[in-house]
Formats: C-alpha cells, structure tokens, sequence
C-alpha cells in the first residue's frame, strides 16, 4: 500500500469513528431529552377523565345542551324534524367539506357534536333559542364569521372542517357515553 | 475598540484593586461603559435601547414579587389577581406596572427598531447585532403571550386558544403538538402551569441574548444618523459622562409617559374582557390580541384563500407571520446600498416611512373585525410588507443615487448637513 493511499485509508476510518461517536451522542441526547418533552404531553389523569356520560331525557325536541368533555363543549340537539330533512336533502357538491347527514349520526333525531369551531377553536354560538343560528339555521362562529348547518357541517367562512363528531354509543335510550 | 484598547486606571480602593486583578470586571466596565468611544452625533433616538433595558429590569423585579403573590391554577389564578388588586400591599401598584410594562417594552424597541431601519444600522459589520435583535423580539413576543395567558380572564383563555391552535395548522404533526402544548385535549390547567413557568424563563433568556446584543454591538461600536463610521477620535465622545447624561434624561421622559399609564390610565391598553373570568364555554364575540400583536395578528388573518394547492389557508397565514419575522431578520441581505443612513438615500427614505405606515395600518385592521374592506386592506398592506423587503429594498438600493456622504462625522456636525 502506497503512503497516500494509507494517509487516505486514515482519513476516513477518523471521520468514520468521528461521524459515529457523534450520531451516538445526538442519539443518547434525544433519548435523555425525550422524557422532558413527553412529561408535557396529556397525563394519565387527564386521559383517564376523557369520557363522559349524559343524561338526554329531558332535551325536549328542538332543544340543545351542552356538555364539557376534555375541558371542550360538547353539543347535544334533540333536532326537529325539520332539520333533519334539512340537513338530509343537502346536495354533497355545494358542501366545502362534503359528508353525509346520516353519517354524522346514530339515531336521526340527536345531533351530537364537538361545539369547537374548526377555524381557530372559538365556540359557535347557536345553542340557545335566541341565539344567531347563521345563514343556515344551525351554528354562527363570532370569532371569524363561519356558518354551519344542522348537520353542524361548515357552509360558509373560514372554518376548513364540519364541527366534529366526537366517538360516543348510546348506552341504551337515554343515556349517551362520549369518549 | 474592545476593552484592551483603553486600559483601566490603577484603581484607588484596594477591594476592587484586588478583585480587578482576580475577574478584570471593573476593567471591562471601564472600558465598556466609561471610556469608550460614542459617535459625538447621536440623537434622542440612540436612546432606546438603553429605556428597552431599564423596562426589562423593571419588569424582573415586579415580575418576581407578582409571582410571590400569584397562584397558577385555573380555579383559583383570577382570584389570586383580584386578590392582589384589593389585599396585598402596593401589589396594585406592581401589577399595573407590569402590565403597562410590556406595552412601554414594545413602544422603546419598536422605536428602537424604526431607528435601526432608518439609519442602517443593521447593516454590516453589524448583522449580528441586528439578528439578535430580532430574536429578543420574538422572545418577547412569547413572554408577553404567556404572560397575557396568567390573569385567567377571558381573553386570556381565548387567546390561549386561538394561537395555541396555530399550530395545528402544520399537516399531520399539527394536532400532536396542539395536544403536547396544552397537555390536555384543550387550554386548561396544565397549560396555565407551563405557561407560568415559561413566562418565568424566558426574561432571563432575553437577558442572556441581550448580552450578546451588547457585546457585539460595542465590536463595532454604535452606529450614528451619518452612518459615516467613526475615523478618528476627533468624531467621538466618552460614554460617561456625555451618553450616560444623555440617556438619563430620556430615561426620565420615557418614565414619565410610563408613570402617565400606570396611574392614570392604567387599563387604557388592555381589554375589559379580561376582567371576566376565563370560560371556556362561551367565547367572547371580538377577540383581539394586545395592541403590539395587532400587525402580525393581521398577517395571519390575510390569507383566507388556498395558498398554490398544496397549502391551505390557515397554514398560509401561519407561515406568512412567521415569514414576517424572517423577513426582517434577513433585511441586512435584502438590502443592496452601500450607503446605511436614510439621510443620504433620498428615495428610501420614503420607502421606510411608508413602511413605517404600511405596518400601523395593519396593526389598524389587525384590531378590527375580519369583514369588508378590512380583509381587503389587511391583504393589500400584506402584500405591501413583504415588497418592502423582498422588491424595493433590494431595487431602490441599485437604481437609486444616494447623495454625497460627508467624509467623516465631525465635517458633517461642523457643516451642519
């Protein structure tokens, strides 16, 4: 072997050992870094709270409630029949987000939704019988003008998603488990 | 000019004799503060920054007996507030100084800011100096955020809400890092908790990076309204005592507009909103930032259009406030003049006055609903905002011919030009 070529073999075997000591060192330093960074992530306790159970008998037909769950307002409609049929004749094309009103829903008659704009998270107004509903009779965001429907799906404004439709079963006729 | 060019005088008392020799601290600041060279042409604007650092140790220090005072959990931090307002001693007084504090930061480092832009001081051989600049202003802008967040009122919560939810504007790892800032699923106590202890942190990270600001600073020594650099020592003065008496007395008018808000009109920059407690069921109808944040809160609300096709609106507006900041702190590269001071640049001048209003008008509409022509004009002043730095500061510095500089500090104050 001639003496550059040894120089050379040199070379590369120190930057080799010098590229691998400092790959293992970004590793162990991440590794050390990461229980900091998880310890912010949701605790135990605050996942294990993150169901709710509630009552729906006593929401009469056109009334709503809400509910708090993982510290956001859940909304529950007992909606009319109006507003089903509403929400059912929409045609998909005219929709930003396009979904169907049965597929936001278990049962027709209840609407049951994440009352969180999906805008920059403000709470749209629409709950309340005085309350502005919108250009289309379901939801109105102050913060920044989005109107949903009463599907909750987004019509107008600049909300990008239908209002969400949180994981829940009906426990049996009234009683409804979110979470 | 560092600190060997002026070397120390023996010093008289034994006890700083004997440290000096130990940890040369008295010989730095000697030479850092006392003897070394200013520019003997500096005008009242050279004065912030020294103002922006006296409000940063006034802010400290009341900070620190607030938080003494202050509980961070979400059923009892409005209370605590309210408590110091009515209960503790002078604790009103120390509130309303913080408070106002962070708007008379803001007010001394803007100017602060709009000197460098006029005069070129950013310009080399002090880039440096001016990107540590723009990184205290964005730490700024997170300690007041958070800090905002601490009374528990309702625009302390919805604002909470409305940045946090910024981020999750970023394509698949948006929501993760939504739910790993707040801890939790929404703005709630473990968020306040971290936001207390970051809001704790982060004035002593701005500290530490207005060391670095300092001292590369005093490398090159300050810039002056000529931006003819100093030549000789006929052009300067000693700091102590021309600057130091200088900056005192603009101290004090600075402190008296400061004292004006504090007592007088104390929550004349606030919002009554925030005298209502945080309720996270119910958002209040207009929710608007502090008014430092307006400019940038209206760069964010811009873009309500699909971005090309790939980046949808809210990430556009995301990115763009951000890039605002980039933007300005790549301005060193974006300028193409030789010539730093404005006084010789006939046609930037304007430019940097009318970006000087392009950026009042957005803090304008920033505060107003997003409807009409607000959204119109928050576009077009955008628009206008990144052109000052992307378009005309780049073109004025090719096609425009700057007039003649003096040769040297002291001709131009002895002509008077």
């Amino acid at each position: 072997m001639s003496e550059s070529a040894n120089q050379e073999d040199g070379v590369i075997r120190r930057d080799f050992l010098a590229y691998t000591a400092l790959s293992m060192g970004v590793i162990g330093t991440g590794a050390a870094l990461w229980p900091v960074i998880d310890s912010m992530n949701p605790a135990r306790d605050v996942l294990a709270l993150a169901s709710v159970e509630i009552d729906i008998s006593a929401i009469a037909v056109g009334q709503s409630i809400t509910v708090k769950w993982r510290g956001k307002p859940v909304f529950v409609r007992h909606r009319t029949a109006e507003e089903i049929t509403a929400a059912e004749k929409v045609n998909l094309a005219d929709l930003p987000d396009p979904q169907t009103d049965s597929s936001r829903v278990e049962k027709p008659q209840w609407l049951v939704m994440v009352g969180i704009c999906t805008h920059l998270g403000c709470v749209p107004v629409g709950q309340k019988s005085a309350d502005a509903k919108g250009d289309y009779d379901g939801w109105f965001c102050p913060c920044h003008g989005s109107h949903y429907d009463t599907s909750g799906r987004i019509r107008k404004g600049p909300a990008p998603r239908n209002l969400e439709v949180p994981p829940y079963q009906f426990v049996n006729d009234t009683l409804i488990k979110v979470g | 000019m560092n600190a060997s060019a002026h070397p120390a005088p023996e010093f008289k008392n034994p006890v700083v004799r004997w440290i000096d020799q130990r940890l040369p601290i008295f010989t730095m600041l000697h030479g850092e503060y006392v003897v070394f060279p200013m520019p003997k042409n500096l005008n009242y604007f050279w004065s912030f920054g020294g103002m922006a650092m006296v409000v940063l140790v006034i802010m400290v220090l009341t900070g620190v007996a607030l938080a003494m005072q202050y509980t961070a959990h979400v059923d009892l931090a409005f209370d605590s507030v309210e408590r110091m307002m009515r209960d503790v001693n002078y604790s009103w007084l120390l509130r309303y100084i913080h408070m106002n504090g962070a708007s008379m930061f803001f007010i001394a480092v803007y100017i602060h800011i709009f000197r460098a832009l006029f005069y070129g001081s950013y310009k080399n051989p002090r880039e440096l100096v001016w990107i540590f600049g723009v990184v205290i202003l964005v730490l700024m802008m997170a300690t007041a955020f958070m800090g905002y967040v601490l009374p528990w009122g309702q625009m302390s919560y919805w604002g909470a809400t409305v940045i946090t939810n910024l981020f999750s504007a970023f394509p698949l790892i948006g929501e993760p890092i939504v739910k790993w800032l707040w801890g939790g699923f929404s703005v709630d106590n473990p968020t306040l908790n971290r936001f207390f202890a970051l809001h704790y942190l982060l004035p002593f990270v701005i500290f530490a990076v207005v060391m670095l600001h300092v001292a590369a600073m005093h490398q090159a020594g300050s810039s002056n309204p000529t931006g003819v650099e100093v030549k000789s020592q006929e052009d300067t003065i000693t700091f102590h005592p021309y600057m130091t008496v200088k900056d005192a007395f603009g101290l004090m008018v600075f402190l008296f507009v400061f004292a004006f808000f504090v007592f007088i009109a104390p929550n004349y920059m606030g919002h009554p909103d925030n005298y209502i407690p945080a309720n996270s069921l119910s958002t209040p109808a207009h929710i608007v930032p502090e008014w430092y944040f307006l400019p940038f809160y209206a760069i964010l609300r811009a873009v309500d259009f699909q971005f090309l096709w790939f980046v949808p609106a809210k990430l556009g507006g995301v990115l763009l406030m951000f890039g605002s900041l980039l933007v300005l702190a790549m301005l060193p590269w974006f300028d193409t003049s030789k010539v730093r001071s404005c006084r010789y640049r006939p046609i930037y001048r304007w430019c940097v006055i009318l970006f000087v209003i392009d950026v009042i008008i957005l803090g304008y509409v920033g505060g107003k609903p997003a409807e009409g022509a607000y959204v119109v004009i928050s576009k077009l002043a955008t628009l206008y905002y990144f052109a000052h730095f992307l378009v005309i500061t780049p073109v004025v510095g090719w096609i425009e011919q700057p007039r003649k500089l003096p040769n040297s500090i002291s001709e131009s104050v002895l002509k008077g030009s």
